[in-house]
């Protein structure tokens, strides 16, 4: 087997019974990540991010499909799956009693972690810089700190995949900041490949190398997030001008303009790569001796795609006692 | 094998780690049982005359070995729900995506959780033994070990049904109710509060049979008092059976638990 893919997935699909009849969760997804690579799942809550993760990392059954991470199938070969992936949940998964140490020191243990168990947990606890508070009760923590603490965890066996549902929900920009500085210094000092969910488009946009976007169990775009931001039509540039009717025609003429458009105060054009169609605008029109009173550019957000693909509707998810809860735990903790 | 060793050690530390440093839970487990007995246990004693039946038992002895019974019903029976508050709050999901057998996770978390109920149990007998309720001419070491082993053996039968209660039942709120309809009719039916021989009705002394805690304190009153309604052996299979069916349907049920 040369180049195994991280995780392989081909047509998954995830049914729950709910009064009778059945809900779709995830509908048919398939995807692979290559090694060493950061994978975003992106979609409106209730698309089927945490459904399709959970079964991922063997802790919910498939209705059918296949999964295959670094080469192991995740139902008959769970065992195998579970040593070579750490997750971090969306929900806080820690033992609240016990200090930052043994909430480590047990997961070095059921990982069968034993050589250098000791020094490792100081590495990772240097690493989310939370040394200091090794021996405080975990209850004591903000919640920024907990979900610290859970990405040192999640990484304490060197798994060969990491999995991050909705990593920095609920923390202050600061602490997301630091979050995604721990998450790409993992991926390029260790190779290690990177699953995460994400409804921060910004998140995703800083973090992923790819992108797939998913609604109502289903991907409905995947890609680099450039290429999805250029797919969705490109750059927008804005020109102030009293010369409109001579500057359309002139720019009909220069190529890598999609759109042309006369607005109110100028023209509107749209096109790939803005930031390199200005300068030649700009050439051409002191060539033609037409006056331009500025230019702006405009660059498409992940979050245009991302409405223009799955629409300005709110997702209401009915609050499941879960829900309630992890919101209550949140509040308090904060 | 060494690493399912390793795993059920890790949850048996897990488990020693919270009851350390949970100090509520400590003074609750041992003080409960003391409180029947001083309360209980003189007032039901004066009620129904100082002796039971045709022997020289006290009721003040006689109830020990039931409240030592009761205090590993309630701590193993809590213990093992207590899964419920690990899903609730997600450390579930942590134990259950590591790759280690089911039967292991179910194995460490009952060896925990009846190292606890034991100790507690062993502190009250200490405490019942130094104020002479139970007479420590009663006593032998041969005595005490064997009361142990039911102890066990009881504890690991309770954590196992907690944990079948936990994996059945999905919310904290019916966790109550099932507590009430359950847990105190095992303990009323246990012979723990009075004798359950022939002179009971029929119905309550067959129904008594279906209880596994009323082995266990039959068993332990064999070999602490020296009275009891069946021989010791009798009381060590009944026990030993019940313990193995209900790891069985715990292991059982575990495997299907999901982290949804």
């Amino acid at each position: 087997m040369q180049n195994t893919n991280a995780i392989e997935l081909k047509a998954l699909r995830k049914e729950f019974k709910v009064n009778g009849g059945k809900f779709v969760a995830v509908d048919g997804i398939s995807f692979t990540v290559k090694e060493g690579e950061i994978f975003g799942l992106l979609g409106p809550n209730g698309a089927g991010k945490t459904t399709t993760i959970s079964m991922l990392t063997t802790i919910l059954s498939k209705t059918s499909g296949s999964v295959k991470i670094c080469g192991f199938d995740v139902v008959r070969e769970k065992e195998k799956v579970r040593e070579l992936i750490g997750i971090i949940f969306q929900d806080p998964s820690l033992d609240d009693e016990l200090t930052a140490r043994e909430n480590l020191d047990f997961h070095a243990r059921l990982y069968g972690v034993k050589e250098d168990k000791k020094s490792i947990i100081e590495d990772v606890l240097r690493l989310v810089e939370l040394e200091e508070y090794a021996d405080r009760q975990v209850k004591t923590f903000s919640g920024g700190m907990k979900r610290r603490l859970e990405i040192a965890r999640g990484f304490i066996h060197h798994p060969k995949v990491l999995f991050l549902d909705e990593p920095t929900i609920g923390l202050d920009p600061q602490t997301r900041r630091k979050i995604w500085s721990y998450i790409t210094r993992l991926n390029k000092e260790k190779n290690l490949s990177i699953i995460l969910t994400t409804h921060y488009m910004e998140e995703a946009d800083e973090l992923c190398d790819r992108i797939a976007i998913i609604d109502h169990g289903k991907i409905i775009k995947m890609g680099t997030p450039e290429g999805l931001k250029s797919s969705f039509g490109g750059d927008v540039i804005r020109i102030g001008t009293k010369e409109k009717k001579e500057l359309h025609t002139l720019l009909k003429k220069v190529s890598g303009i999609k759109n042309i458009k006369e607005s109110e105060t100028g023209i509107e054009i749209s096109g790939n790569d803005g930031s390199r169609l200005m300068p030649i605008i700009a050439k051409a029109a002191n060539k033609n001796k037409l006056e331009i009173d500025y230019m702006t550019v405009k660059r498409p957000t992940l979050e245009d795609v991302f409405i223009g693909l799955t629409g300005r509707d709110i997702r209401d998810e009915s609050a499941s006692s879960k829900d309630v809860l992890r919101a209550f735990t949140r509040g308090r903790h904060r | 094998m060494s690493r399912s060793l390793d795993a059920i050690y890790t949850i048996w530390l897990r488990e020693m780690l919270r009851f350390i440093k949970s100090k509520s839970r400590i003074v609750g487990s041992g003080g409960q049982p003391l409180v029947w007995l001083a309360i209980v246990g003189v007032g039901l004693g004066t009620a129904f005359g100082l002796h039971i039946g045709s022997s020289s038992i006290s009721y003040l002895t006689f109830v020990s070995p039931g409240l030592i019974g009761m205090t590993i019903l309630f701590s193993s029976m809590f213990a093992g729900v207590s899964v419920i508050w690990d899903r609730q709050f997600g450390f579930l999901k942590e134990i259950l995506v590591a790759p280690v057998s089911r039967l292991s996770i179910v194995l460490g978390k009952i060896a925990g959780s009846s190292t606890i109920a034991v100790m507690t149990a062993l502190l009250i007998l200490v405490i019942v033994a130094a104020i002479g309720v139970i007479p420590l001419s009663m006593l032998s070491v041969a005595g005490i070990l064997e009361a142990i082993v039911f102890m066990f053996l009881a504890s690991m039968t309770f954590v196992s049904i907690g944990l079948i209660i936990a994996a059945l039942i999905n919310n904290i709120e019916s966790f109550q109710v099932l507590m009430n309809f359950f847990v105190m009719p095992l303990f009323f039916l246990s012979s723990a509060l009075f004798p359950i021989t022939g002179n009971v009705p029929a119905w309550l002394f067959d129904l008594a049979h279906i209880d596994p805690l009323f082995y266990s304190i039959d068993g332990m009153r064999a070999s602490l008092i020296h009275f009891s309604t069946y021989p010791i052996y009798v009381d060590g299979a009944a026990s030993v059976a019940f313990t193995i069916v209900f790891i069985a349907i715990a292991t059982a049920l575990f495997k299907r638990i999901e982290g949804k």
